[in-house]
């Protein structure tokens, strides 16, 4: 099915791995790997081109190389990844814009993928428990990510109408984790001690970085899917993912937590924008039903496993939970291994 | 100086530390008295000089073809010119490197492993370039690695202190302990691995525990409890406080925790069940065992506490302890605290997706159709039902093809008669109501005691909907005339049972 296929962002970390894997298919001849800083991974046979995907000259390579298949992974999560919100936006945006642009000018392409997110329902009270693809979000997401995740796909829809000859297929990726990979959300669970906003348990959903890299591969080399939800099984909320991680929480009320994400964003340690601060609130689950029947794809990953693999890369934080986990087990062991005493003896009498 | 070299990529590193070295050199002839954060000026000051001075493009290190891309990198950062690259679309560097090289004519099988990163064909490197060579370095400076957003494998507190990893328990106090079981809840504490040599590891906590075993046994027995009981109570409390300690415990895709639920939530609802309300249940064999069913039932009582009494009313009265899954209105979820508790105790929003999914697993829902408007009616109102929202539940029904159980709940209407509404503190912090009742605000706090009315709660005959097929829920005037008969029922239901009860408090 694809032939020569185009990937951008593959100097990021999720770009360059699905790279390397979509090299090794061997009905896939040609991997050209676009990005504006080179790779500091190994990306396999893939070509790199170090291109701009919010200049024009991105339509050059995709004639040149006669593109069949374009794989739109530079959508930045993080702004701190990207320099900044400004910039961030700029890639995002901007770079989808002139990707699509280019695309449309190309008559060799035939498909399009994107990496899209789950960011785009939003994060509300008023959310149902599941988001289907067809639901759309109570809460239309402002600010950050979220809404250029919102306007990516519009791109996107607009492009399907005009090249009605290309399939396109757009994965809402739930929050992906990983020993590996760097979002904001694991900057946030490898805080010492973990901000929650007061009086919620949101709950959250995950997908491993090997999972996400293998739905995309799906994507790309199997059928046209359309618009469709990834996400591991089941879902965990933020204080069992804290204690999960071996970090203590520290219930901040929503109203403060505005001054508390600005102080720790300029900081450094994590960014908390307006949609994250919702989203720890409120969090989100999406319906997996399309992502087994129609892609055909099966994580390999839990919610949960794939969140424990994270928060073995990280470590506990303080020698103390451990020991107090350990202590209260180890009472709660003791107690029943007592307890199995008293009552042995006692039937004996 | 050293901080001042590592901040500099590799590129620069030759002529910051031929700079450096001069400057130590400086810093020796100095006096010895010159503080060392004098030094590090110095030296950090002479090695600005010597990048700038480097952008001439006379090299003096002659050391070949590697310092050459070094310096290259140097004078590109001298002459700004990679800040303006950073800054600036890249169309002006592509000319000098095809667009795209040429494709390896078919790599064979051995050269396909070595990981080869796309730079120029070395032929290019001949020709000597005024500017630095624009293609992928091999190694990328360290803040191209942090702006890709991959983590440096392994895990990063490692280096302080090795923690034992998790699978290996710390080595001694397991061993001795024996098989160190997770306590069930169902706590059937075997009796059997009490072998009689066990060597005590930590005796004292272990002996310490027997005496305090025994210490409780005294004292329930004192206080006229069962002694086994307290014991079962304890180690419950103890295993559960472990499993929230370490996350071990799951949560389904509505946010329903049932480990929290069993353990926190129906305990500490179950004595105002029992002995504040005395609530007497009835019917409630017309809950199926298995299977969705939608529980449809009347609302009062100023704070939804008719819904809280039927959850525990339906897990402690059914025979297969079932959880009710009660659909909650918007604000209950935006509301901290009561929202997380009511997600952990199995409610959800009510609206159409989260019913019909909860009602399609095979789950039993309950809803209070009437809302804000039976929980907010003034006391002169009570036991007169309202309009049953937009018969929602009804499609939600039909749709997935559940039984609707009438539920009618007598009692709850007296625990806050509400004989005014300040609307004006309502509209203020946003509330549907703010209710007025014989003890609150006047008492403070204390208002805020449920008056303890007896209470009746029955379930009615199941509607069956499964032979109306999913398509009658498109039929609104089916849906209307279903909403109608439901709410017919359970008035009604409401009526005979105020017939039946002696007063409002026996």
């Amino acid at each position: 099915m694809a032939d020569v296929v185009l990937v951008t962002g593959v100097s990021r970390y999720l770009g360059g791995h699905f790279a390397r894997r979509l090299t090794a298919d061997s009905s896939v001849s040609r991997v050209i790997g676009v990005d504006v800083i080179p790779p500091p991974h190994d990306i396999g046979r893939a070509e790199f081109v170090r291109a701009d995907i919010r200049n024009p000259m991105i339509g050059k390579i995709i004639a040149q190389a006669e593109v069949d298949t374009v794989v739109h992974m530079n959508v930045i999560a993080t702004p701190t990844h990207a320099g900044g919100r400004t910039s961030q936006k700029e890639i995002n945006v901007i770079g989808t814009m002139q990707l699509l642009a280019a695309c449309q000018k190309a008559p060799s392409i035939r498909r399009l993928v994107v990496k899209s997110s789950a960011a785009v329902y939003g994060s509300s009270p008023r959310d149902p428990a599941m988001f289907t693809e067809e639901m759309g979000p109570k809460a239309l997401p402002r600010t950050g990510f979220g809404k250029d995740s919102v306007e990516v796909e519009g791109y996107v829809r607009g492009f399907s109408r005009r090249r009605p000859d290309t399939e396109i297929t757009m994965l809402r990726f739930a929050n992906i984790l990983g020993p590996g990979i760097r979002t904001a959300l694991t900057d946030y669970f490898s805080l010492p001690v973990v901000p929650v906003p007061f009086g919620y348990d949101a709950r959250l959903q995950f997908v491993h970085e090997t999972d996400a890299i293998s739905a995309l591969l799906r994507a790309t080399t199997g059928p046209s899917v359309g618009i469709t939800n990834i996400a591991g099984d089941g879902v965990i909320t933020v204080t069992q993912a804290a204690s999960i991680a071996g970090r203590p929480v520290l219930p901040v009320p929503r109203m403060a937590a505005g001054l508390l994400g600005g102080v720790v964003k300029r900081s450094g340690l994590t960014d908390f924008s307006a949609d994250q601060l919702q989203f720890l609130a409120f969090g989100r689950g999406l319906d997996t039903t399309r992502m087994r029947e129609v892609l055909g794809f099966e994580p390999e990953y839990t919610t949960r496993t794939a969140f424990e693999d994270f928060a073995r890369g990280i470590g506990s934080v303080l020698p103390g939970t451990t020991a107090v986990n350990s202590a209260v087990s180890g009472l709660a062991g003791t107690a029943a291994h007592a307890i199995g005493h008293v009552w042995a003896s006692g039937r004996n009498d | 100086m050293a901080a001042s070299t590592a901040k500099r990529s590799d590129a620069a590193r030759t002529p910051a530390k031929t700079a450096a070295t001069k400057a130590t050199a400086k810093g020796a002839t100095a006096k010895s008295t010159k503080k060392a954060t004098a030094k590090r000026a110095t030296a950090k000051s002479a090695a600005k000089k010597a990048t700038a001075t480097s952008a001439e493009p006379a090299t003096t290190s002659a050391s070949a073809p590697r310092a050459r891309g070094a310096l290259a990198a140097g004078a590109a950062r001298a002459s700004g010119e990679r800040k303006k690259r950073r800054s600036t679309p890249l169309l002006q560097s592509a000319p000098a490197q095809p667009v795209l090289p040429a494709m390896p004519p078919a790599p064979g099988p051995g050269t396909s492993e070595a990981p080869t990163p796309v730079t120029a064909a070395p032929g290019e490197r001949q020709h000597k370039l005024h500017r630095p060579h624009p293609v992928a370095k091999a190694v990328p400076t360290s803040k191209a690695v942090a702006k890709t957003g991959t983590r440096p494998a392994g895990p990063r507190r490692r280096s302080t202190a090795p923690r034992p990893s998790q699978p290996a328990p710390a080595p001694a106090p397991a061993a001795a302990r024996g098989p160190l079981k997770a306590v069930r809840d169902d706590v059937s504490v075997s009796p059997a691995p009490a072998a009689p040599g066990h060597v005590g590891l930590a005796p004292g906590v272990e002996e310490l525990l027997r005496a305090g075993v025994a210490a409780l046994r005294v004292a329930a027995e004192a206080s006229g409890l069962s002694p086994e009981d307290v014991e079962r109570q304890v180690a419950q409390t103890l295993s559960f406080l472990r499993r929230r300690l370490t996350g071990d415990y799951t949560v389904d895709e509505f946010g329903f925790d049932e480990d929290f639920t069993e353990h926190a939530y129906l305990p500490l609802l179950r004595p105002l069940y029992r002995k504040w309300f005395r609530v007497e249940v009835r019917g409630i064999e017309n809950i199926p065992n298995e299977g969705g069913a939608l529980v449809v039932a009347n609302h009062s009582g100023t704070i939804a506490m008719d819904s809280l009494m039927t959850q525990v009313a339906v897990h402690d009265e059914h025979p297969a302890h079932r959880h009710l899954r009660m659909l909650g209105a918007d604000l209950v979820f935006q509301t901290p605290v009561i929202g997380q508790v009511a997600r952990r105790s199995g409610s959800t929003l009510a609206a159409n997706p989260d019913a019909e999914r909860l009602l399609s697993r095979g789950e039993l829902a309950g809803v209070w159709p009437e809302g804000f408007k039976g929980v907010g009616k003034p006391f002169s109102e009570r036991y007169k039902l309202q309009r049953f929202g937009r018969g929602g539940f009804v499609s939600a029904a039909l749709r997935t093809g559940v039984p609707i159980i009438p539920c009618s709940i007598v009692g709850a209407e007296e625990i806050y008669p509400i004989i005014g509404n300040m609307k004006t503190v309502a509209r203020l912090v946003g509330a549907p109501y703010a209710p007025v009742t014989p003890t609150w605000p006047l008492l403070g706090p204390l208002g805020l005691i449920p008056l303890p009315s007896k209470w009746i709660i029955e379930f009615g005959s199941p509607v069956e909907t499964a032979d109306l097929g999913p398509g009658a829920a498109d039929d609104p005037m089916l849906v209307f005339d279903l909403t109608d008969q439901v709410r017919e029922t359970i008035q009604q239901t409401l009526y005979s049972l105020l017939m039946q009860r002696r007063s409002v408090f026996f």
